[in-house]
């Protein structure tokens, strides 16, 4: 394995792959029935004392 | 004051935090008491080793390898506690606040054996060889070393943000879900950053690239979690004139958000080419950690004191007000000479004149920074001085005073605060 | 939606978040890292490298231990400015057998990567001592107890040995004669034959201004003298690629 191979697969495949982790984690935190779930846990500090 | 004041802010904070969350008391008892007096014990014999000359001589990690083992201990101990009190926690999500606080455990305990490996000359003696060598041991150090800025005095302290501002506002934070992408991508994207500090070296290029790279999308989720910082506070903004505490907290986001914009924009090769070497990395440093860290931890404490030794009130919130006022001001004038004094100094190392020669020799660029020594010297003084009217007004909270005196003025009349919302009674 | 509501358990699974965030942490070192360890220009080697002497690295030793590193850069940057005033460039492999590194990250005083040949030894010894005598303005901290502290060279042996085990080259030979390498390096007029074939281009003699006395001052000096001036750019060919 040398530089150039690293390389090459870096500016393709694993700039993919990063892209698609993120829109996946994007997609995964604002899909439609997240919102109620995030608002309970956002909620969870002032719930005590 | 890394591993001093921020470490013990941090597992302070975390502890009270994920009690508060997780609905549930310490997980192992007394474990707990152990993280606490090994981690002092810790400090000393890391301090006792900076006045001796025991040191690897890596920055923020130059405790010699006894101590780094025995850190070890603590830290999993450490990681045992917190993690055993989220286990048993009765609430069925996992506040954000504790997966900060669970990321910056673990990554510091990665990092910290990886960096630390080391050959000892003999048991008995305090002093070891690093065993990588050059390149490589400059690399790992600066993984490191940016990883402790990344996930120490970042991802612990925004734990400390998103429990303690949305508390103080009494209001829920901004975004939750911002606040989860926030958390990957930081937590992501931190890691790839050290070679920044490494710019021009004899690194190899692409590292240096690839940190730079890094780097500048490392400002994104920076600016994501500040604005949700910041946000948490949208309808409560008459609190910024009434309570110092809330003041507090948002000068230490917009601090936070302004080290993160200087951050990438150093990591830049041509910026870093003039910054690197000079005090202006030492301003930005400052800024970060006087700025952000120091008062966001200081808004923690003034918040959780009342609470845990059941007073009312704290001994005085004017003297809190003094206290922003002194630090603020403080870390504003050190930040400025310094970032002054660094580009004064990098910009002298490199004039030529119309011969092409060097203008200034190297000790000339030092006698021309001793006014700004001089006024930095002054800021940290300002700093010091808030710090100890804290030191007075917690104490005097302890003990159960309260002092005589006006309240704040400039709040609104009841009736017009804004009425929170339904959702979240 | 069932698949989401299965990524929906990282968020209440404490252990699987642990690990979650320990994976994604994990990637970016190692694919920034590992390849260090065996991409070409980065362990290169140059003519002219060898480990430190005995002294050289009592005199390193005392370096860190005094935090030398916290004002003082080992790390010449390929600038025009930089490579007039301190000389050329470092290179990756100028620096193969430092553990640890002392590039540094801080300028209160000038870089030290090449200030080996550039002062006498009479000078450094007196600039150690009264650093403002030389330099008039100057802020670096007197250091003049190093001159009457001995060095402490008895268990030189087995600091060759800790190196030796995280890969400096130095055989059975050099570490069994540490201390006596040591010595010779330090004594005028001492018979140096074997010394300079174990350790080409080493400067021995006296070194503080006190040929009786072996001290800290005399070892680090040692150390001074010899940074940067072991690979010989006269004849270093640049087109090898080190970065």
């Amino acid at each position: 394995m040398d530089y150039h191979i690293m390389r090459t697969f870096a500016d393709s495949w694993g700039l993919v792959a990063m892209l698609a982790f993120f829109v996946a984690a994007s997609a995964f935190a604002f899909r439609p029935g997240s919102k109620k779930l995030s608002e309970d846990a956002a909620s969870i500090p002032l719930k005590d004392d | 004051m890394i591993f001093a004041f921020c470490g013990n802010a941090l597992i302070c904070t975390s502890f009270y935090v994920v009690q508060r969350t997780s609905r549930a008391r310490l997980f192992g008892g007394d474990l707990a008491w152990f993280v606490f007096w090994g981690y002092q014990l810790f400090i000393v014999m890391a301090a006792t080793g900076y006045l001796l000359g025991i040191t690897e001589s890596r920055e923020y990690a130059e405790p010699e390898w006894y101590v780094d083992l025995w850190l070890t201990v603590v830290w999993v101990a450490y990681l045992i506690v917190f993690l055993g009190t989220i286990v048993k926690r009765k609430e069925p999500h996992i506040y954000v606040a504790n997966w900060f606080y669970l990321s910056f455990i673990v990554t510091i305990a990665m990092l910290h054996i990886v960096n630390n490996l080391s050959m000892p000359v003999s048991f008995l003696g305090s002093k070891s060889y690093s065993a990588f060598s050059g390149v490589q041991d400059a690399l790992t150090q600066w993984w490191y070393g940016h990883n402790a800025v990344g996930f120490f005095l970042t991802a612990g302290f925004l734990g400390m943000m998103y429990y303690f501002v949305p508390k103080q506002a009494n209001r829920p934070v901004y975004s939750y879900r911002l606040s989860i992408i926030h958390f990957w991508a930081l937590i992501f994207l931190y890691i790839w950053a050290g070679p920044h500090h490494l710019h021009f070296t004899a690194l190899p290029d692409w590292a240096q690239t690839l940190g730079m790279v890094f780097s500048i999308m490392l400002w994104m989720p920076s600016w994501g979690g500040m604005i949700n910082g910041l946000m948490t506070l949208s309808g409560a903004w008459d609190k910024l004139r009434t309570d110092p505490i809330i003041r507090m907290m948002v000068a230490a986001i917009a601090f936070y958000g302004m080290s993160t914009f200087e951050g990438p924009m150093m990591s830049i090769k041509s910026v870093n080419s003039l910054s690197h070497y000079t005090d202006w990395t030492i301003g930005h440093v400052h800024s970060g950690a006087l700025g952000w860290n120091g008062l966001i931890a200081f808004a923690a404490l003034y918040y959780m004191v009342p609470k845990l030794w059941a007073r009312e009130r704290l001994y005085s919130m004017r003297m809190v007000s003094w206290h922003f006022w002194l630090a603020t001001l403080g870390i504003v004038v050190y930040a400025a000479v310094m970032w002054v004094a660094g580009i004064q100094q990098g910009l002298m190392w490199r004039e030529h004149d119309e011969q092409g020669f060097l203008v200034y020799s190297f000790v000339e660029s030092v006698a021309a920074l001793h006014p700004y020594y001089l006024i930095r010297a002054l800021g940290g003084a300002l700093y010091l001085a808030g710090a100890l009217v804290m030191a007075w007004n917690i104490t005097m909270t302890i003990l159960g005073y309260q002092r005589d005196e006006a309240p704040i003025g400039g709040s609104l009349p009841r009736c017009s605060l804004p009425n929170r919302s339904p959702i979240w009674p | 939606m069932a698949l989401m509501d299965k990524h929906a358990i990282i968020e209440r699974n404490a252990t699987l978040l642990l690990i979650g965030s320990l994976l994604v942490v994990t990637v970016g070192g190692i694919v920034e890292i590992a390849p260090l360890f065996y991409l070409q220009n980065t362990i290169e080697k140059v003519e002219g490298m060898r480990p430190y002497t005995p002294l050289e690295l009592a005199g390193r030793n005392i370096y860190v231990r005094e935090g030398c590193y916290v004002c003082h850069s080992q790390m010449i940057r390929p600038f025009r400015d930089e490579v007039e005033r301190y000389g050329h460039y470092s290179l990756a492999a100028e620096s193969m057998y430092d553990h640890p590194f002392q590039w540094g990250s801080k300028r209160t005083g000038p870089d030290l990567a090449r200030v080996g040949d550039r002062y006498s030894n009479e000078w450094h010894a007196q600039h150690m001592a009264d650093p403002q005598s030389v330099v008039p303005e100057s802020i670096m901290p007197s250091y003049a107890f190093l001159k009457t502290t001995p060095l402490a060279i008895k268990d030189l042996s087995a600091h060759l040995t800790a190196n030796a085990r995280v890969g400096v080259p130095y055989s059975q030979e050099m570490i069994d004669g540490a201390v006596e390498d040591a010595k010779t390096q330090s004594t005028p007029d001492s018979d140096t034959t074997a010394f300079d074939a174990r350790y080409p281009k080493a400067k021995s003699g006296d070194f503080d201004g006190d040929p009786q006395a072996l001290t800290e001052m005399d070892a680090l000096i040692a150390y001074l003298q010899m940074l940067g001036t072991l690979v010989d750019f006269k004849t270093y060919d640049e087109t090898g690629g080190d970065r």
